[in-house]
């Protein structure tokens, strides 16, 4: 396989740099909302939202960016994708609203600090749930009509989809468990070793029950995973993936505080390279691709001037507030 | 249910319910941030306990209102897509950049040093904490750069070609950065968000004085926002004005619409103060006008001729009465902010300014006044630009995404009941956070959070959520 970069190219891996970094991201802050009933309420709960409330609004930011950016660069795929996926995106958008606000409202309110909590938990399965559907939905393929979408407001709901957005939800909440691990001690870590050992095993059991399906949605998949030579590349993926989680068990097992955390990102970024084989170049599979659906090269040349400077600034200081807020939360402090 | 609705309809009723109740949180924050920032370097610099209490004080009100206008602004760019599907391919090639550019720009900066901000001040120190309150500040300013350049690019159209497929695509990025209606926009609504913002923090000033006229941290808050009122009121009117004349060039039928000319006045149109527009009728009922006082004010001259919505046709007319009446409450609370201002100045100068309770009752009574000419203002510009949504370009009937009417009701629905209740929470604690006076000691964000990263020791999580 050949990849010649040109604009397009470049803007499409631009793209999917930011949902990754979103997905990983929000993914950790998604999965403790997940995990949030299984915390009691008081400081157990308070901790887990104290781990990521100074960055929970920095990681959703890359969502705006995935979203943006794809108007922008890719303003016809944007336009097929979104009002064919209408209802799981604007329950997202509700539930994120939930989500978000949870983060406030449960310290200005202590009488109704309960329903916060639940609106926080349930915002952020909901979320999950439909991202993970809007994926689903995309890979089995969107009907087109012309320069839109060509089909009904339930099209996206199948059991495939439905299979990726429990997916997306444990996914998610494995992540939250594995994050908690590295910022929390005592009991609250113990208990989420636990939640990790299990989560790990279920998110490995989605990775292999949506690769199993995929290449059987007739979207040329099939060809693309098994044909050959292709085969001897696209083996690595799956290969690499029980690799991971091996080494992502041993080191559950070992009680390491880090690894169980960049184990499982590794374990993402891989079904993450699954997903561009399956899909690229197409960005509606498989009636548009990434060149059919670009802006112009003037709109992509004077944003990718802008993106080269400006997402490595940002990635450092974000960095730099993730690392303002590093270590565990809660006991002992840092001063 | 829905099911012999107009979809278009819905959706643009969705699009107005959303991006009113969103943009009622930036320009707050605009203000605030810039309010913030002005505290945090006043206590620095002085060292007057004061300060720092007023900026713990309004941080807590802030971190609840940048939540708010965060999680209904990314609905916002979202919706694009999916209601106005048709509209994103074909402008997005030329906005979209623009709206890329407010993301790498601004909301990253705002969302990577909120934290620092909100919860880092015993982390970092009072000098990188500075850095990070600054950074935010100037983020919202970023973001409203950019934003407004869109939107005007939207009202005022120009650096453009049209390719093949009907898409808008750029030929001169600086034209359609700096079109022609952005400059006068930028200015007017950058001026209304602090004009707001000073607005909301003189009436909480001005509440606790009444009760408390002793009570410092409510004597400088309500000076420093009488004075910012002072300064900018009889700017913005200036500002309006020129805004004004900028439509009047680029959109004269807005500008009808506004002043409720049906008719033209070839020797110097009225200035009509009320009346009731009758757009089927073209032409407005119980009319109180003065003779061409409108000329005088649109052209500087009294006998100017002034083209009238006889000269457009109908099909592009914009909804009058609304038009009409919105751009009325806009210039009305603007000119009692110009009274406020005006009076609260007389008061300095006599040193009653902390305990002439007519003043400060005047001052509570406008402390909203910002949010409702805000929104008056953009029910104006929007509603007097339609019935494009790409100035005489692009019709908004055309601009709709494919979706039945059922899929975009029931959406909608959804939005009403979600917001009304998790913004409805949202004004209610911020209500709430202003009926505490300010007191010296002021809790920050990380007290009562012990677990918070920011660092306290857990001790503290027994103790009851006093002054938060």
């Amino acid at each position: 396989m050949t990849v010649s970069i040109d604009l397009a190219t470049a803007w499409a891996f631009i793209i999917a740099f930011a949902v990754f970094a979103y997905v990983v991201m929000d993914g950790f802050d998604l999965g403790i909302g997940i995990l949030f009933p299984a915390f009691k309420p008081g400081p157990e709960r308070d901790s887990a939202m104290n781990s990521v409330a100074p960055v929970w609004d920095g990681n959703e930011t890359w969502l705006v960016l995935g979203g943006g950016g794809l108007m922008a660069a890719f303003p016809l795929a944007y336009a097929i994708i979104l009002p064919a996926l209408y209802a799981p995106i604007i329950a997202m958008l509700l539930a994120l609203i939930f989500r978000g606000v949870g983060f406030e409202f449960r310290w200005r309110d202590p009488r109704h600090r309960p329903f916060w909590d639940l609106a926080f938990t349930a915002g952020s399965v909901v979320a999950a749930f439909a991202q993970g559907v809007t994926l689903g939905a995309l890979l089995q393929g969107i009907k087109v009509v012309g320069r839109g979408y060509g089909g009904g407001w339930w099209d996206w709901l199948s059991p495939f989809s439905l299979l990726t957005g429990a997916s997306v939800v444990i996914g998610y909440a494995l992540l939250g468990s594995t994050w908690l691990i590295m910022k929390t001690q005592g009991p609250m870590q113990a208990r989420a070793y636990r939640q990790a050992g299990w989560l790990g095993w279920a998110t490995i059991a989605c990775i292999a029950a949506v690769s199993a399906a995929t290449p059987f949605l007739q979207n040329g998949y099939y060809q693309r995973w098994f044909a050959m030579p292709n085969v001897l590349y696209t083996a690595q993926v799956p290969l690499l993936v029980v690799v991971g989680s091996g080494l992502f068990f041993l080191n559950l097992r070992a009680r390491r505080q880090a690894a169980p955390f960049l184990l499982t990102l590794g374990l993402f970024a891989l079904t993450f390279a699954g997903l561009g084989i399956s899909m690229f170049p197409y960005v509606v599979p498989t009636a548009v691709t990434i060149w059919d659906a670009a802006a112009p090269a003037s709109s992509q040349v004077f944003m990718l001037v802008g993106a080269a400077v400006l997402i490595p600034i940002i990635l450092i200081y974000t960095g730099y507030a993730y690392w303002v807020f590093r270590g565990k939360v809660g006991h002992e402090g840092y001063h | 249910m829905f099911d012999h609705a107009d979809a278009v309809l819905l959706a643009r009723i969705q699009f107005a319910f959303t991006v009113s109740f969103h943009f009622l949180f930036p320009s707050f924050s605009i203000g605030l941030a810039s309010y913030l920032a002005v505290l945090n370097g006043l206590w620095l610099r002085t060292k007057d306990e004061v300060y720092l209490t007023l900026f713990k004080y309004w941080l807590k009100i802030f971190a609840l209102t940048f939540a708010m206008g965060v999680v209904s602004g990314i609905v916002l760019s979202y919706q694009f897509g999916t209601n106005w599907s048709v509209f994103a391919d074909k402008t997005g090639p030329v906005i979209g950049p623009l709206m890329a550019y407010e993301v790498m720009t601004a909301f990253f900066l705002e969302a990577g040093f909120l934290g620092v901000m909100l919860f880092g001040m015993n982390r970092v120190g009072p000098a990188l904490h500075f850095a990070a309150t600054l950074a935010v500040a100037v983020g919202t300013f970023i973001s409203a750069f950019w934003i407004l350049s869109a939107n005007s690019w939207l009202q005022t159209p120009a650096g453009y070609a049209i390719n093949a497929a009907g898409q808008f695509v750029p030929a001169d990025w600086w034209k359609i950065v700096f079109n022609p209606s952005f400059p006068y926009r930028l200015t007017h609504t950058v001026m209304a968000a602090y004009l707001t913002t000073a607005l909301a923090v003189g009436g909480v000033g001005a509440w606790h004085l009444l009760r408390d006229k002793a009570n410092r941290g409510a004597r400088v808050m309500f000076s420093m926002a009488m004075g910012m009122i002072t300064v900018v009121a009889p700017l913005q009117i200036l500002a309006g004005d020129a805004h004004g004349l900028n439509t009047l060039e680029h959109q004269p039928a807005k500008v009808m619409a506004m002043e409720g000319h049906f008719q033209s006045h070839p020797d110097g149109a009225p200035l009509i103060l009320f009346g009731l527009p009758d757009q089927a009728a073209a032409k407005v009922r119980a009319e109180v006008s003065v003779p061409k006082a409108s000329s005088l004010i649109l052209k500087h001259d009294l006998g100017a001729p002034l083209a009238g919505l006889d000269t457009v046709p109908r099909a592009d007319w914009p909804v009058v009465p609304v038009v009409f009446w919105s751009f009325r409450v806009m210039v009305g609370m603007g000119l009692l902010m110009g009274l406020l201002a005006l009076v609260s100045l007389v008061a300095r100068m006599r040193r009653r300014l902390y305990d002439w309770r007519p003043l400060l009752r005047f001052a509570v009574a406008m402390g909203p006044a910002g949010f409702v000419t805000v929104i008056a203002g953009w029910i104006t510009t929007e509603v007097g630009r339609q019935p494009f949504t790409v100035y005489g370009l692009l019709r908004t009937t055309a601009s709709a995404a494919p979706l039945d009417a059922p899929a975009v009701g029931a959406s909608l629905l959804a939005f009403i009941g979600v917001y009304f209740i998790v913004f409805g929470a949202g004004t209610f604690y911020i209500l709430r956070l202003m009926s505490h006076p300010p007191h010296p000691g002021e809790a920050g964000l990380e007290a009562g959070r012990p677990t918070r990263a920011a660092g306290i020791i857990p001790g503290g999580a027994t103790e009851p959520e006093a002054g938060r």
